[in-house]
């Protein structure tokens, strides 16, 4: 198949021998399990099991809310012990919507759905078996993957595309998936490919992973898949972000401000069709997912299979734990994950990596001025130029970032790998995206503001009014009653 | 030497009248800019400012008779804007910004005696006659009249907190700031 | 570090640094510098280390006086790459006020008085040389023969220590102009140009710096070593030097072609002066070029055209100096023209469109 070239990127040092000879792993139940409400992109999902209620493997603990959104089901059989706010695993570390509980050690399954006949059934079923699964963009994104199926309903599309590109370094997790789960990785994409309404399916994977290709190839060629193909695409970072692998395999751009969609194609990330798989042919809900433990601060990395609202700290216990003080935690890739503000908070849905980086693996250099040495527009993959967008969030000139393309900017943090003066540009990005959401929220919030007090200003002159008119009719029946006993009067006297 | 003082006297005229006529077919009604600022106060006419209200304050801000920083639930950020949209250059370091609050109602003082209901300018404050009152986070502008209002003193100021959906990534610290 | 909240990513790191770069730049300039000292001697050797030291000094001056942390900066390698460069483009045997001066200019006001590091519009280095050529036109122009160290017609260390503090007025060398000095005032007396190459250099001796002029600027072959180097590593793009060596052939070769007597062919334009040194290690300095590729080509192509003009059409023999700093200015506005497109959008920052599926 003809490959595209990207612009920009780099090579990181990809670190992946750390783990990627790791076999996948189960581990031993946590104690106590604390499963977040929002795990997703959109609505948090609304818990619908009480504080004391017993509850039963993949039972559902909390429904989605609005249109996009997802259940979350429970990870093991045991016991609801609260309802309340827990440390979110999050950059912040604020709290968010938490259900805890405490499994029983039986793990016993609930009642599930019965399995469906994949190819027999129209794709709406499909999706709709996704939706209720709590299925979630795996890589990260964590976008419910059914609305991303519905596409069809509103797109002409015609190819569905399998993220396996597994850029970030460290990361091994899908390499893992691919490799030991073959045939059901196969599957779910095939499925996937159904229930989207496209004809051919394409799964994407970096060079970088031979082992998986090879058996991703075998597997197709075995089944007799036409409809699937696999294709090696070149290792550069990255290479896993949606519109640059469509760029790659099919040599178009996606508009700006568009969805891949508007040129007839979806992207969904490998794991995710594992979790179709299991969600269509086995009827379970997504409540566990493969997460990779590695970096150098970390005794024992590997890959494992690790229910949804296990503690960080379990996992890394199980590890054996720090080995040295880890200079950063981090929740998925070095280059796009999040640092981890508690090792208390849990693993979620887009948990695809947890990494304990050592001093000498965590960048340290002092900051520098800007030398405007222009390896940062060399690198962006985005044809933008970071070192002036950045010069004027500094300044806080925002529109002046947003005019040069602030807003096309995906947070990939090429440039900020490449910067020689250490510069945290990423950090600029996100902090003018975010101040710009919020001066967005307090117009908003000052438009509301208008309206409830213009409604109650109307209100309060038509009580008022009203008040007025009762005092003017009371007025006239007294004056009128007046009259009556003075004509009455004016009788009398006159009689 | 004759000849140059005609042509500029000529051109004085020409210039003059131009201007005299720019003056009466383009003069302004009103004060464009006084609307322009109410339309970025608060608009709960709270009072808090001394003025009867955020036309009058923004009137008086045109004029120039009032400081950007007149507005307390506008804040820091309103004060700043104002200077900008005033071509003020104003030193807002001493202003003490306060963030954004909201009010709080203590359950254990209030008597649910509805003070705070009537004075509120948006409608925040939900409660009956002798039922303890709660506050709607997403209406209360902080004006604090519910504040004065409340004869028990049940009723504070609390700065508005971070949440998961409001929380971004603060502003790297200046470079070399160590 | 004063890190309050969460530190954002990316959390790894390509190693590199503005030291990094800047030693880079250093090694690359190593052959021809030591080519440079060799050629020119003790007294080169002197002048060289004193406009170092000097600019080192400044430098720390600077910062101390900005109240930025001096260590960190000192140590960048900026301020040491800045005197050297300037050093390059002295005459070898110059006193050394000329060396002090010349880093003063460079570092404080080429570089400090916009605000240090990365803030300055104009290359400091041709700063100095402009300033010191404008205001000690003599004591700028003297260059001489090369007399290899310890050859016998080279000074000893006591005399070159009397050069570089007192001038070399007092020992009897034999200052010549450089080539273009030459070529320049034998036109303007009306000589026809092939008469005055006879007697002058061949190109080979160009190419390898067996000639009159700057201390670190003779060597056209050396130069191009360390600019390839300087490529190798990815320290600088191929853009500017290009675009600044093909436009000087194009336009040399077309005025020779109707001309011979009267322009200089395209390899002595490109081999002499501080042509090839300036387009590996001064329209390459990052700070005063555009930020994108197709901004160094018309940066490149601009001092090109504007040194072309001044060599040719004015007064001074040599106008690199003056053709950089007037593409300077203009760099602000290349880079506010001249931007990357961006991903999913037309050059004119237009979302693309495709045909209505």
């Amino acid at each position: 198949m003809k490959l595209f070239r990207i612009s920009g990127g780099i090579h990181p040092k990809e670190s992946k021998e750390l783990s990627a000879d790791r076999p996948i792993e189960r581990l031993p139940l946590a104690s106590v399990l604390r499963i977040p409400l929002q795990q997703h992109i959109g609505g948090p999902a609304v818990a619908v099991v009480d504080k004391g209620d017993a509850v039963k493997k993949g039972q559902i603990l909390a429904v989605g809310r609005g249109m996009v959104s997802a259940p979350v089901h429970a990870p093991t059989s045991g016991r609801i012990v609260s309802i309340g706010r827990f440390v979110a695993p999050h950059a912040s570390g604020l709290p968010g919507q938490t259900i805890t509980m405490r499994p029983d050690g039986r793990d016993e399954w609930g009642e599930l759905p019965a399995p469906i006949d994949a190819f027999g059934v129209d794709p709406a079923v499909i999706a709709e078996r996704v939706a209720a699964s709590g299925i979630v963009g795996m890589g990260g994104a964590t976008f419910p993957s059914a609305v991303k199926l519905n596409l069809r309903n509103r797109h002409k599309l015609d190819t569905l595309v399998i993220n396996a590109a597994e850029c970030e370094p460290y990361l091994t997790c899908d390499d893992r998936l691919m490799r030991e789960r073959t045939a059901e990785v196969v599957d779910g994409v095939r499925i996937m490919r159904h229930g989207l309404g496209v004809g051919r399916a394409i799964v994407a994977v970096e060079a970088n992973k031979p082992a998986a290709l090879a058996a991703l190839r075998l597997a197709v060629a075995a089944g007799g898949f036409a409809d699937v193909t696999v294709v090696e695409v070149p290792t550069r970072y990255p290479m896993g972000s949606e519109k640059h692998l469509v760029q790659t395999l099919t040599g178009q751009e996606t508009p700006a401000r568009a969805l891949t969609a508007d040129i007839g194609i979806v992207v969904h990330n490998v794991a995710t069709a594992f979790a179709v798989y299991e969600a269509v042919r086995l009827g379970r809900p997504l409540i566990a997912r493969i997460v990779t433990v590695s970096g150098g601060a970390i005794t024992r990395p590997g890959n494992f299979e690790v229910p949804i609202g296990t503690p960080v700290s379990h996992l890394v216990e199980q590890c054996g734990g720090f080995r040295g003080t880890p200079e950063r935690l981090l929740l998925g890739g070095p280059m796009m994950g999040q640092p981890l503000a508690s090792t208390r908070a849990s693993i979620v849905k887009g948990v695809n990596g947890v990494l304990a980086l050592a001093a000498a693996e965590a960048p340290t250099g002092p900051i520098m001025p800007c030398i405007r040495c222009a390896s940062c527009v060399a690198a962006c993959p985005c044809g933008l130029a970071p070192f002036d967008m950045a010069a004027r969030i500094r300044k806080e000139e925002l529109d002046g970032a947003v005019r040069i393309g602030l807003l096309d900017c995906i947070a990939c943090g090429s440039c900020a790998w490449v910067c020689p003066a250490n510069i945290p540009l990423v950090q600029y990005f996100n902090y003018a995206k975010g101040k710009l959401t919020a001066e967005q929220r307090t117009k908003h919030k000052q438009e509301e503001t208008k309206r409830l007090a213009k409604f109650r200003a109307d209100r309060l002159e038509q009580q008022r009014k009203a008040k007025e008119e009762a005092m003017a009719r009371m007025k006239a029946e007294r004056e009128a009653k007046k009259r009556q006993a003075e004509a009455a009067a004016r009788v009398e006297v006159e009689g | 030497m004759i000849e140059a003082m005609g042509i500029l006297l000529g051109l004085g005229v020409a210039l003059g009248g131009g201007l005299g006529v720019a003056a009466r077919l383009l003069k302004v009604e009103g004060n464009p800019v006084a609307a322009e600022i109410e339309e970025m106060m608060p608009g709960t006419n709270c009072g808090q400012c001394g003025h009867p209200g955020c036309s009058a304050a923004a009137a008086a801000l045109a004029a120039g008779s009032a400081p950007v920083s007149l507005c307390p639930p506008g804040g820091k950020a309103l004060a700043s804007a104002l200077a900008d949209k005033l071509g003020i250059v104003s030193d807002l370091s001493g202003m003490a910004d306060r963030g954004s609050v909201i009010a709080f109602v203590f359950e254990d003082l209030c008597i649910g005696c509805t003070k705070c209901l009537k004075r509120c300018p948006t409608d925040a404050i939900v409660g009956a006659s002798r039922q303890i009152h709660g506050v709607v986070d997403d209406a209360c502008t902080g004006c604090e009249q519910c504040a004065e209002a409340c004869p028990t003193g049940a009723i504070v100021m609390r700065p508005e907190t971070d949440t998961l959906a409001t929380w971004h990534w603060p502003k790297p610290a200046d470079r070399l700031a160590a | 570090m004063t890190a309050r909240g969460p530190i954002g990513g990316p959390h790894t790191h390509s190693g590199a640094s503005v030291g990094r770069t800047m030693g880079l730049v250093a090694v690359a300039l190593v052959p021809a510098t030591a080519y440079g000292l060799y050629a020119f001697g003790w007294p080169a050797l002197f002048l060289f280390s004193g406009t170092v030291v000097a600019a080192l000094l400044w430098e720390a001056l600077s910062l101390k006086l900005a109240g930025k942390p001096v260590r960190l900066f000192l140590f960048d390698g900026s301020a040491l790459l800045t005197g050297w460069i300037v050093a390059m483009t002295l005459p070898p045997w110059a006193p050394w006020w000329i060396g002090v001066l010349g880093a003063f200019v460079a570092i404080v006001l080429g570089k400090h008085a916009f605000g240090g590091l990365g803030q300055n519009v104009f290359n400091p280095a041709m700063i100095a040389r402009i300033f010191l050529l404008i205001s000690f036109p003599v004591e700028m122009t003297q260059f001489l023969e090369p007399r290899p160290l310890l050859s016998p017609g080279a000074p000893g260390l006591a005399e070159s220590l009397a050069i570089f503090v007192f001038g070399h007025a007092g020992f009897d060398a034999i200052s010549s102009a450089s080539l273009l000095g030459t070529v320049k005032t034998a036109l303007g007396q009306g000589t026809a140009l092939p008469d005055i190459l006879s007697n002058s250099h061949g190109l080979l001796p160009l190419a390898i710096g067996a000639v009159p002029g700057s201390l670190g600027e003779t060597s056209a072959v050396l130069l191009v070593l360390g600019g390839l180097f300087l490529l190798a590593t990815r320290v600088i793009t191929w853009h500017a030097p290009v675009a600044m060596i093909a436009t000087m052939a194009a336009l040399s070769g077309g005025f020779h072609l109707a001309d011979p007597a009267r322009f200089l062919d395209p390899a002595t334009q490109l081999l002499s002066g501080t042509f090839l040194f300036a387009a590996f290690f001064i329209v390459t300095d990052y700070v005063t070029a555009p930020a994108t590729g197709t901004g160094k080509l018309i940066f490149g192509a601009g001092v090109a055209f504007l040194t072309f003009v001044i060599r040719t059409f004015a007064a001074y023999p040599e106008g690199i100096g003056f053709a950089v700093l007037l593409m300077n200015a203009t760099v602000p506005l290349i880079d506010h023209v001249v931007r990357p497109r961006i991903y999913g959008r037309t050059r004119s920052g237009e979302p693309i469109r495709y045909e209505e599926r």
